[in-house]
């Protein structure tokens, strides 16, 4: 298998680097829909620039990033392309070794249960074959490296690119066992970005429940190991944000980063919800509404984990999910990184209802993102109510898309207990609705 | 969301769709012509009004004196024109600043990339002379511009004139709020572009300009004016610019407010507008006079000087003088006070023209039609497309339910597998003949020339055609190179790829150029609905090839020339068709037109995806 990841790798370098050397990178680099104020490339050349002047990069409005971002391109500026390909290679790795894994443990798993004779008898066909579990890791890889958002973001140097590897380090290490690299991992991508917070839910499930402790509120294990791996995750954040300001000696980035992110001040339109409706609202409902935005984003995290708390890999892709649709400033990066994930649910797929409709509406979206922001911006005859209604669309698309596979998926578990062919009372054949 | 999550309504739903799926596409392609037919019906459209309140309820009154002298300047124009043999340069600067302008000139040069044969040119060099009227009344942040074009012959010397005339009556005024910049520019459109990228500073074609040396400030709104004779009948209204863009209807407002005001004839599209709505002729004009604006948008070329202002944000449109056998006629200071009435009106403005519509179409000068009320006819045309994928995806995802047992299942997987792969061959091979039809034309042109006996505008033009016929060719042979033979399910996951994608091309085209996607679905739908291995393989090729992209742009024109009461004959059709292509082709390097490369990268392909499947074996 590690020939055709090669291939998978070699294939892509080819296309980054030839989209890099094009005229279009500079078009991409641009677009709205790709970079955002966090993590535009043209800011961090400016943060650079402040920095290599001995003023702090946060003076001024421009330069979001986190100061490990900045002092990591201090000396990888000139290698900022390689950098960025090299991270959306890592990704896709780290993303290929922790499904591979993954996949071993639900087979493992499935078999035992087979054992056990716990299946009921009908639902042989929801049983799993090695056969076509063989490509899902290959097939992930392929979804994030040959992914067109991927490969937009990556050529228009995204700091998304590098979130994602970090995101995608901290699956690998999660799914291997680590406790302590996986919580670095998070607290590295908390420190990015703030939202992957709520992965610490779904890690800390996963790592339960490999060690075998049950999740339950009255046993000690359980708080013993919660308290360990929440004391690892806080304490390297804390070491991280402590190196920041070392490196910087100002406190400065914890407004310009976090206080960014979370206040969003700039209302520049971008495929997510945020920016139309503070740009309409009256300035005194703002920080209600922004409250309530930004609690969208993490109150999911509750009713996921109790709902999936046998299934924290699957939580996890949920959580991406959730993040990617309602973070304050997503970019179609955010988006490439739980797409990837779609592969590990292919066995689903027979359950998924609105997959044609989904589809349909994403790619019209894409197409119709750049053709709307050239008549507003550029012919200036149609206005952002044009934009907005498409990244409407393109949200509510996403949000059917992965309702639908979590229904899909509990559905599957359900039938997995009850049997595929369910009867009613009477003996005719039932159907499940969702309400 | 009943719909979505109930498993019972959505298959009842589905299959109703799927049963009646060519009744309902019949039923919705003849709702989508009717609807657009409909629209020129007077009870259907809009009367025009003016939003802009800074231009509605302002009074003006319009005192130009001196048409006379204004038309004797132009006769001097005329002759230091023929002495110099091309722009006289020296005499329009010493005028200009005689009269108290800032006046400079540009320079610009440029080589096309082959001769153009309507225009008699190749390689272009030219001056632009402009002065600007200073902003008494204002801060020098905005500006208008008056623009006539120096034509080759006899044309258009009364529009310099009086431009000359109207720049220094509005030099004694003392009311003007925004710079006006009186330009007179050389090669009418290349000139005109050379002009607005020295403005703008920006270079999107590559052509050679001197910077310019004098600026006002952001343009508001330009007016572009063509007059060949003394005495005119009637004003024509220009609006369609580059890529169908339209200037904010409120321009049109403005002019056809002035007309009424002043009592000159106005024409949109050379037809008057008539108060017979209820009789057939009266409907027929109406109808006449909408579609030739759908096509002249459709075409994407600027129709007139004003074309490339569009582009940057700036409301323009062209007024033409007609001089026919009509009985009455308007002198020279008639049309002088219109234009007068029209600058101070926008000489008024607060804000860019943008209270009004900037998507219509006009079936007269009086009423309009808005996005709202055409969009739903594409709107009809483009659900045909969404219900024949919705029906292919039915059938797609019925075939492997029906064998359950394991064998059966691993067969249809590789036969998936093959089903990517022999989707991709045809898409990847009709793009890159599309993408030969875009390039090699006018790189090829030296080769043509040098082995065969024609000229290099024949010779591009020749070569576009013979790509594209070559192009039909392809299918035999794409798909048997990667397997033996394609699948029943192989055509029909191009198929759904193909509607999928031509939906998609066709909504994006729509939106950017209204006409041009109508159009374009009015030809391709019937195609891409009724396609399949399975019908007979001769009379659907030759229906293919009547409604394939180049065909609708040959019967395009002879509808256009019969519109225009100029009808042609077969021969005369086709010299026209050649050098439309060429124009095409032209417009595109030379102002950035997208409707040549739409065709060629992008729609062409898609149609070739339709003959694929239909030569699918």
């Amino acid at each position: 298998m590690a020939a055709p990841l090669t291939l998978l790798l070699v294939v892509a370098v080819t296309i980054r680097a030839a989209l890099f050397r094009s005229s279009l990178a500079d078009l991409i680099a641009e677009r709205v829909e790709v970079v955002s104020p966090l993590n535009a490339w043209k800011r961090v050349v400016e943060g650079l620039a402040l920095l290599d002047l001995g003023i702090s990069p946060y003076s001024g409005d421009v330069f979001h990033e986190t100061p490990l971002i900045i002092y990591l391109f201090h000396f990888l500026v000139d290698y900022a392309e390689i950098t960025f390909m090299i991270a959306d290679g890592i990704t896709a790795v780290a993303l290929y070794i922790a499904v591979k894994e993954y996949n071993k443990q639900v087979f493992r798993k499935q078999k035992y249960a087979l054992e056990a004779d716990r299946y009921p008898l009908d639902c042989l066909e929801l049983i799993r074959s090695p056969k076509e579990m063989y490509y899902i890791p290959l097939k992930v890889a392929m979804f994030y490296l040959l992914n067109p958002f991927t490969i937009l973001s990556c050529v228009a140097k995204s700091t998304c690119g590098l979130n994602n590897a970090v995101i995608a380090l901290f699956i690998l290490c999660t799914i291997k066992g680590s406790a302590l690299l996986s919580a670095i991992f998070l607290a590295l991508a908390t420190y990015q970005s703030v939202y992957p917070l709520t992965l610490f839910a779904p890690a800390l499930l996963y790592l339960l429940q490999r060690l075998y402790i049950p999740v339950n509120i009255r046993r000690p294990s359980f708080w013993w190991y919660t308290l360990q791996y929440a004391f690892m995750y806080l304490g390297s954040l804390f070491v991280i944000i402590c190196l920041s300001f070392f490196l910087l000696g100002t406190w400065d980035f914890l407004p310009s980063v976090y206080g960014f992110i979370l206040s969003v001040p700039d209302l520049t339109p971008n495929i997510g919800l945020f920016w139309y409706f503070f740009a309409e609202m009256f300035e005194h409902f703002r920080l209600f509404f922004l409250c309530v935005f930004q609690i969208n984003v993490f109150f999911y995290t509750i009713p996921l984990s109790i709902k999936l708390k046998e299934h924290p890999v699957f939580l996890i892709f949920m959580q991406l999910a959730v993040i990617s649709i309602f973070k304050s400033y997503p970019t179609v990066g955010d988006i490439a990184l739980y797409l990837a994930f779609l592969p590990v649910w292919s066995h689903l797929y027979r359950f998924l209802r609105n997959v044609f409709l989904v589809s349909c509406v994403l790619l019209a979206c894409s197409a119709l993102f750049p053709v709307l922001w050239h008549l507003w911006i550029y012919a200036g005859s149609a206005n952002s109510n044009f934009y907005y209604a498409i990244t409407l669309l393109f949200n509510v698309a996403q949000i059917l898309l992965v309702s639908d596979y979590f229904y899909a998926y509990l559905r599957r578990e359900y039938h997995l207990t009850h049997g595929l062919y369910l009867k009613r009372k009477d003996g005719s054949e039932a159907t499940l609705v969702l309400k | 969301m009943g719909l979505l999550s109930d498993p019972n309504r959505r298959r009842a739903l589905i299959s109703m769709l799927t049963r009646l799926n060519a009744p309902i596409c019949v039923v919705c392609y003849m709702a989508g012509v009717a609807w657009f037919m409909g629209l020129a019906f007077e009870p259907f459209t809009l009367r025009t009004y003016m939003s802009e309140n800074a231009m509605g309820s302002t009074m003006v009154e319009e005192r130009f004196p001196a048409g006379e002298r204004a038309l004797a300047t132009g006769r001097e124009f005329a002759a230091h024109k023929k002495k110099v043999g091309g722009m006289p340069v020296d005499w329009l600067v010493k005028t200009m600043q005689s009269q108290g302008l800032e006046v400079f000139t540009q320079r610009f040069s440029r080589t096309l990339p082959f001769p153009d044969e309507n225009k008699e040119r190749y390689v272009v060099e030219g001056t632009n002379v402009y002065g600007i009227l200073r902003a008494p009344r204002a801060p020098r942040t905005e500006a208008l511009v008056l623009s006539a074009p120096c034509s080759p012959g006899n044309n258009n010397n009364q529009a310099v004139g009086l431009l000359l005339g109207l720049s220094q009556y509005f030099r004694n005024q003392i009311y003007w709020a925004k710079d006006i910049i009186f330009l007179v520019n050389e090669h009418d459109l290349i000139g005109m572009q050379a002009w607005l990228e020295g403005y703008h500073h920006t270079n999107t074609t590559g052509m050679d300009w001197s910077p310019l040396q004098g600026r006002g400030g952001s343009i508001q709104a330009a007016l572009s004016l063509e007059l060949s004779s003394d005495v005119i009948t009637s004003l024509d209204l220009v609006l369609e610019g580059l890529n169908g863009q339209l200037p904010n209807l409120d321009l049109a407002n403005l002019f056809y407010a002035f007309c009424q005001k002043i009592g000159v004839l106005c024409t949109i599209q050379g037809k008057l507008q008539r108060d017979d709505w209820d009789t057939a002729s009266g409907y027929s004009h109406a109808v006449q006079t909408m579609m030739l604006m759908v096509l002249k948008q459709a075409s994407g070329r600027p129709w007139g000087d004003h074309g490339l202002f569009l582009r940057y944000h700036i409301e323009a449109a062209s007024i033409k003088g007609i001089n026919s056998f009509r009985q009455y006629k308007t002198d020279a200071t008639t049309i002088g006070r219109l234009l007068e009435g029209m600058f101070r009106k926008l000489n008024n403005l607060l804000e860019r023209l943008h209270q009004s519509y900037f998507f219509y179409l006009m079936p007269s000068l009086s009423r309009f039609v808005s996005i709202g009320y055409y969009m739903p006819a594409f709107g009809l045309l483009a659900v045909i497309l969404l219900l024949r994928a919705l029906d292919l995806w039915v059938q797609l995802s019925a075939l492997p339910s029906r064998t359950e047992d394991g064998i059966a299942d691993i067969e249809q997987v590789s036969q998936t597998h093959l089903g990517v792969l022999s989707v991709l061959t045809p898409l990847v091979i009709s793009h890159l003949t599309g993408v030969a039809l875009y390039t090699l034309p006018i790189r090829s042109q030296e080769m043509a020339v040098e082995h065969f006996p024609v000229f290099e505008t024949e010779a591009v033009v020749l070569t576009a055609i013979a790509i594209y016929t070559a192009g039909l060719a392809l299918p035999h042979n794409t798909h048997r190179l990667v397997s033996g033979e394609g699948t029943e399910q192989g055509w029909r996951v191009l198929k759904l790829v193909a509607v999928l994608y031509l939906a998609v091309l066709l909504g994006c085209t729509a939106l950017i150029n209204f006409s041009l996607g109508f159009i374009l679905a009015l030809t391709l739908v019937p195609l891409a609905a009724f396609i399949t291995p399975h019908v007979p393989k001769l009379l659907s090729a030759l229906f293919m090839v009547l409604l394939s992209p180049g065909c609708t742009l040959f019967f395009s024109i002879f509808f256009f020339q019969e519109l225009q009461e100029t009808p042609v004959n077969l021969q005369e059709g086709w010299v026209l068709f050649l050098s439309v292509i060429s124009q095409g082709i032209l417009d595109h390097s030379l102002y950035g037109s997208l409707v040549y490369p739409l065709v060629a990268l992008l729609v062409y392909p898609c149609w070739l995806l339709f003959w694929n499947i239909l030569f699918w074996k």
